[in-house]
């Protein structure tokens, strides 16, 4: 099904590519089926030309004249034609060199994969994380830091334990390191080669891409602790409900209620789980090139769902030379890992400078209480039941339910505690 | 932050181990399309 989602996104970003193909095949026999001047026009312009005119006209070796007739040695295919049964890969091409891609001599598809690499990928990829800094940097200046509202109380409940900040580390570091070094993959050429000449960009490549190979590892080492660690808390809950209404409190004064994580940091979780995978999957695709094929299979799927005819792009192609798998793989890994990228920079600052309190959880494991109450309201009444208790009970004079009213605004004051957190810790510097 | 330190070191060990595991695999390009007519290395 993920496969299947994949592919779909995908094949939607070449929608116009595929619906230009439904035209009616123009009359070609005043040309004997050759190409016309309104498909030499058509490509001066820009559009798709509908191929199977010349990818079906590769010769006919049954009719061939005989051995010892005029140009009976061709066997009943003219040059152009041979060489469009190369292009189209129906050719009978025997090699030297072992691998599925060897008798691949020519790729078709590998233009349109360059360009899209090299035009809209980078173009709206670079755009969108640069988008991202931007919209960050805005929100920073109008917002500032989203101080901790109520006094601090000097203890300190533990948020993270040491395996989980160790996952969650591990998970960070190879994913700004995998980020950096696919940046410097896909606009090294554009960019660096222009900066810094071709000797110092070849050392930088090939370090970006053993770091980028084998750190991969440790990210999908990381992205399975983390799913089996915080699962259970990031399944979705009546109060997250509240939480997205009010924006998380980020654009107002006051925090609404949530658990331990809020429905903010389940939507990273989840995109980080989701996304994650899905550019681990395309990632070992790409490791082990020709081995692990996926989007043959996944057109296949969505043919047999019917889906291209529900968004009206048709059938989409189940066989795929083997460079295309891989293309494929390169593009949605690189879409998938931007659409990450800019949602990662959004926690990184949320984390550090966007907001007081919030680096301690994944720094010390240790949180301030006040900061806790403020933003994991729930969580710290589940933390700490004996104080739950004590709410309860004042609450219950105002016919509260006995279950303890979770903090829906920020005190401006600490309340006095009448019960020891769990965890105690020396008065914050 | 010790923590984070640990959790950089284990990224920088994998990646070696990995890469180490990956040569002995036989899955480098060189050795998957090697042929009978077609050596490398020699």
């Amino acid at each position: 099904m993920l496969r299947a989602m994949i592919a779909l996104i995908l094949t939607l970003s070449f929608l116009s590519t595929a619906s230009a193909q439904s035209a009616d095949a123009p009359d070609r026999s005043a040309t004997g089926g050759a190409q016309t001047v309104e498909d030499i026009m058509l490509r001066q312009r820009g559009e798709v030309v509908e191929n199977s005119f010349r990818s079906s006209a590769t010769g006919d070796p049954d009719s061939a004249a005989g051995i010892s007739n005029q140009l009976g040695t061709l066997g009943g295919a003219s040059d152009p034609e041979l060489w469009r049964a190369v292009r189209f890969g129906s050719a009978d091409t025997k090699a030297s060199n072992n691998g599925p891609a060897a008798a691949v001599l020519i790729q078709d598809g590998g233009m349109s994969w360059l360009k899209f690499r090299a035009g809209p990928l980078a173009t709206y990829g670079g755009g969108l994380l640069m988008g991202m800094i931007a919209l960050l940097a805005a929100f920073f200046m109008y917002r500032g830091r989203i101080k901790i509202d109520g006094e601090k109380t000097g203890r300190k409940i533990t948020r993270f334990k040491a395996i989980e900040r160790f996952g969650h580390w591990l998970l960070s570091g190879s994913f700004i390191l995998l980020g950096l070094t696919g940046l410097i993959s896909l606009f090294g050429r554009k960019f660096l080669i222009p900066t810094f000449g071709h000797e110092t960009f070849s050392f930088l490549a090939v370090g970006s891409k053993w770091v980028h190979n084998n750190v991969s590892w440790a990210f999908m080492l990381a992205l399975a602790m983390i799913f089996v660690m915080w699962v259970a808390e990031n399944i979705p809950h009546r109060s997250d409900i509240n939480w997205l209404r009010k924006g998380g409190g980020i654009f107002s004064k006051g925090h609404p209620p949530a658990k331990k994580f809020n429905a903010g940091q389940k939507l990273i979780f989840w995109s980080v789980i989701v996304l994650g995978v899905s550019i681990s999957v395309s990632g070992l695709s790409l490791l082990f090139p020709f081995e692990l094929n996926m989007f043959a299979a996944t057109f296949a799927k969505i043919n047999a769902m019917g889906i291209g005819s529900v968004f009206g792009f048709g059938e989409l192609r189940e066989v795929l030379a083997p460079h295309e798998e891989m293309q494929y793989a390169q593009l949605w890994h690189a879409v998938v890992s931007f659409v990450l990228m800019a949602i990662i920079l959004a926690h990184i600052y949320i984390g550090s400078i966007g907001m007081e309190g919030a680096y301690d959880a994944m720094g010390s494991g240790e949180v301030e209480e006040q900061w806790a109450r403020e933003h994991h309201s729930i969580w710290v009444e589940e933390m700490m039941p004996e104080k739950s208790i004590a709410s309860s009970q004042a609450a219950s004079a105002q016919a509260a339910p006995v279950t303890a009213a979770p903090v829906t605004a920020a005190p401006k004051k600490a309340a006095p505690k009448k019960a020891a957190p769990k965890k105690a810790a020396p008065p914050a510097k | 932050m010790k923590t984070m330190f640990v959790a950089f070191l284990a990224i920088a060990v994998i990646s070696v181990g990995a890469n180490l595991v990956l040569k002995q695999a036989g899955f480098s390009s060189q050795e998957r399309t090697l042929g009978a007519n077609v050596q490398l290395d020699n």
